[in-house]
């Protein structure tokens, strides 16, 4: 089935067929991404970028991503200065915004904020994160990195740290490395790891995956660390979130053991979950990771409004 | 021990094993008991041969339409519904649990869209059968209790 005039809101909506089409139109796109190469084919084309909640590198990356393949950008950063302050609905919004572009792409704190927009446009929607739900492009841009370093994915052992539970990347990342054949370790204190239906919906499908608190001993083993930041916002409780903040740190002591290709990979912010020693070594991948956002946006873009051709 | 007796109702509807202690939810999500002083009867714990206890509500001069059905699918998916018209049942069947639901019961997910503001229904999909699971169409999250939020 085509990408064209389709919504991104959940990975869970694609194929394997055509993620691999999506990683593949993306290494296509990374000479144009890197300004090395021009490209004009949004030309007369505009995204509407609809951040209501904070954001750097997605906002930034779907924006540069039109703005180089020759497109144009509308944009809304934050709740300031947008009609939903004044009482407006996001679903009035979305048909303002659908009338002024050719494809819109969204961040929302409320879950499900994009699948809604989606009845409400004509326009396609590229869900930017909802709440602590879906994350789509995160997950496609992680996959793009580990393709890109190791080559492939199946058959690989990644391991996930931090907040299993609230965090919105690790969910759709895990389900989609376990459609595709790699196994998992899963390494959290108990109060934040991965939720029961993720890994009951990943042994469904097959996947070798395990929950444990012992990050030292998952190192010598694991082709990625996935490291995740706990985040303060999603906790009801301070206290709650004191208890689990910063319970695992990564240092260039413990990958002394990792192996010769294992990556490092974050989503980041980070705060302080990866030492800055690791930075300068081969293992870190977190950087070119943030980069990969822009090639794998316009690789979206692409296939969203021109098809694959 | 004494039989409980309902007397028979000319024209209404019967609905016949509701789970046990499910009744006056019922009245109320049905909006059964809504102050035109229709005739209800309503018997709770009683005695079934196929579920060990039931409840029953005989109602006068109602009909349940479509909605009104899938939510009592929901709330006590076993029920059965008697048409009568004229102190004979003109149609009997048994609720059958709807594949969605759209406007019947509200996501539990405090901070899902369709609990905000927003022009648009709360829309649960099903996605397991006994017991029934239902899973939100708009924030993906499954329901732990659907029952407790039909609207």
């Amino acid at each position: 089935m085509t990408l064209k005039g389709r919504d991104i809101v959940n990975i869970g909506d694609l194929t394997l067929d055509e993620i691999d089409t999506i990683l593949r139109t993306a290494e296509d796109m990374v000479p144009v991404a890197r300004g090395e190469s021009k490209s004009k084919i949004m030309d007369g084309k505009v995204l509407a970028s609809l951040f209501f909640e904070a954001s750097t590198r997605t906002r930034l990356s779907f924006e540069t991503a039109m703005h180089r393949l020759g497109g144009s950008v509308i944009t809304i950063a934050g709740l300031e200065g947008t009609s939903l302050i004044k009482g407006e609905t996001l679903a009035d919004t979305i048909r303002m915004a659908d009338a002024y572009s050719d494809i819109i792409t969204l961040r929302h704190p409320r879950e499900g904020a994009a699948r809604m927009s989606a009845t409400f446009a004509r326009a396609p929607i590229i869900n930017g994160g909802d709440g602590a739900g879906q994350h789509p492009t995160q997950t496609l841009l992680d996959l793009f990195t580990i393709k890109q370093s190791l080559g492939d994915i199946g058959k690989r052992h990644i391991t996930i740290v931090g907040d299993l539970r609230y965090g919105r990347t690790v969910h759709s990342l895990s389900l989609a490395l376990g459609r595709m054949g790699a196994s998992m370790s899963f390494v959290a204190p108990d109060i934040i790891q991965m939720p029961d239906h993720i890994i009951s919906d990943l042994r469904d499908m097959g996947a070798s995956v395990r929950k444990t608190s012992d990050l030292v001993s998952e190192i010598p083993n694991s082709d990625v660390i996935y490291m995740t930041r706990i985040q303060k916002e999603r906790f009801a409780e301070e206290e709650e979130y004191r208890k689990v903040a910063g319970a695992f740190k990564l240092d260039i002591k413990m990958i002394e053991n990792a192996r010769e290709n294992m990556i490092v990979m974050h989503p980041l912010p980070r705060v302080d979950e990866i030492h800055p020693e690791i930075d300068p070594t081969k293992h870190a991948a977190y950087f070119r990771q943030a980069f990969n956002g822009v090639p794998v946006r316009m690789a979206l873009l692409k296939l969203v409004l021109e098809g694959p051709q | 021990m004494k039989k409980l007796k309902i007397t028979p109702i000319k024209n209404g509807t019967v609905i016949d094993h509701i789970k046990p202690g499910m009744a006056l939810k019922v009245i109320r999500i049905l909006n059964i008991s809504d102050g035109s002083e229709k005739e209800v009867a309503i018997a709770m714990f009683t005695k079934s041969k196929k579920l060990g206890k039931k409840d029953l509500i005989k109602v006068e001069d109602m009909e349940l339409g479509p909605q009104d059905v899938n939510k009592l699918a929901i709330l006590t998916p076993n029920a059965s519904i008697s048409i009568i018209r004229d102190f004979k049942v003109v149609k009997k069947f048994k609720v059958e649990l709807p594949e969605q639901v759209e406007g019947i019961a509200k996501c539990e997910n405090l901070n899902c869209i369709t609990n905000q503001k927003e022009p648009v229904e709360p829309k649960l999909i099903r996605t397991f059968d006994n017991p029934p699971r239902y899973r939100c169409f708009y924030c993906g999250r499954d329901q732990e209790d659907v029952t407790k939020n039909v609207i």
